[in-house]
């Protein structure tokens, strides 16, 4: 069982949501997960830190939230397809929130896959010598 | 007799849905995607199935982390597009075939793969977009879909292996139903993509060619391989792929390819598109 987490570790800038990551991430994506309605969309927008106080997350997941800070939130244990939903709140697509995540403006990253996306070469392993 | 007489997979991406119903598809962006779909347009409506079997995934819209299947059959009369976020896409419910998805539950189940059975499930953009795809933007969709819903996004999500077999015990299972029906399976999801951390925007051209050469010729080196190489030579969420086994599992090995797509990129995702017949 070791083997197999293990094995994903030399992914790099890649984070395999398995058991820890979903068992830290819970209230994070629960948080997410409310986003799916209309109602709870406009009280997080009206007011984020009191909205985020009705679940039982940690501070610094509930910092991660206000700063948007994508990367963070999934260290903390937040999933894409969960945090995706606070983008769609923000009014933002998938390929901003790709960009606040490889840290380049949103014009870079779009002409990066018109130009055929982040090439394999030098990202399939931590040890990669391209890298 | 039931039978199932073709397959297709397709990616299943979000803002292709939205280039739909946004009027977009004649924008030069977005132009080439759906050309390469002009040919299943039109073998769908020559070859129009009764049912079609739909292999997706749920991306957080019907299942948390309150409830996780694995293996998720939707027995309903009909299904609702889910809000994930936007409200729910402008597309028709989806019309169920309760009578043939508690079949294959049945068939399924004895046939030793347990499987979850779904009467209440919002489905979202992993199951209407390829709908739109091959249908466009009717009043109704024409026919009528039993959603499977495959786990992954929680790991371990089911091994390839797991995932062939079980289109094999889905055709075992449709060809002992007593109806004349033409049934379809779809997988759907891939190709290569990464939506998450510093390596989002990953692509592998390589890779995604070496897959498709593989679903039509040799699909049992396809189903041996292992989640990490999925992850690290597709992308985290190029996992998405395993799905498309099912639809190969339930396909005859001999199943001729009749047709293929691929493009790179539609937003974060290498698009890909197959079509295999039965003999």
């Amino acid at each position: 069982m070791n083997t197999y987490n293990e094995a994903f570790r030399d992914i790099p800038g890649t984070t395999v949501f398995d058991a820890t990551q979903s068992r830290l991430g819970y209230h994070l994506n629960m948080f997410c997960m409310s986003l799916m309605k209309d109602e709870n969309r406009k009280a997080f927008r009206a007011d984020e830190s009191g909205y985020l106080r009705h679940f039982p997350m940690t501070d610094a997941q509930r910092q991660a939230v206000i700063d948007r800070d994508y990367n963070r939130m999934i260290s903390l244990g937040g999933n894409i397809y969960f945090l995706a939903k606070i983008g769609a709140t923000d009014g933002f697509s998938f390929q901003n929130l790709a960009s606040k995540m490889t840290g380049v403006p949103e014009e870079d990253y779009r002409a990066m896959m018109i130009a055929g996306g982040r090439p394999p070469k030098g990202n399939r392993s931590k040890t990669d010598p391209a890298r | 007799m039931a039978r199932i007489t073709a397959g297709l997979t397709t990616s299943h991406i979000p803002a292709v849905g939205a280039a739909i119903d946004l009027g977009k598809t004649q924008e030069p962006y977005w132009k080439p995607v759906f050309a390469g779909y002009e040919f299943g347009r039109r073998w769908i409506a020559e070859h129009r199935p009764d049912v079609v079997i739909l292999v997706y995934n749920d991306h957080a819209s019907a299942f948390s982390l309150e409830l996780i299947p694995t293996f998720a059959i939707g027995c309903a009369e009909s299904f609702q597009p889910a809000d994930e976020g936007w409200g729910p896409r402008p597309v028709p419910v989806v019309q169920g075939h309760p009578e043939l998805a508690w079949h294959i539950a049945q068939s399924a189940i004895l046939d030793e793969f347990d499987m979850t059975i779904v009467n209440r499930m919002d489905v979202d953009h992993g199951l209407t977009v390829p709908l739109s795809l091959l249908f466009g933007q009717p009043q109704a969709w024409p026919v009528k879909v039993i959603p499977l819903a495959v786990n992954v996004v929680q790991y371990p999500p089911p091994t390839g292996n797991r995932c062939w077999n079980l289109g094999r015990a889905i055709r075992k299972a449709v060809e002992s139903f007593d109806d004349n029906l033409k049934v379809m399976v779809w997988g759907t999801g891939g190709m290569s993509h990464q939506l998450q951390g510093p390596r989002a925007g990953f692509i592998n051209k390589e890779f995604d060619a070496r897959f498709l050469d593989g679903l039509t010729k040799d699909p049992q080196a396809l189903v041996k391989i292992p989640h990490v190489d999925y992850v690290r030579e597709a992308g985290s969420e190029g996992i998405e792929l395993v799905m498309w086994l099912v639809m190969r599992g339930a396909l005859d090995e001999r199943a001729r390819e009749v047709h293929r797509f691929y493009h790179v990129p539609a937003s974060n995702t290498a698009v890909g598109h197959i079509i295999l017949e039965n003999p």
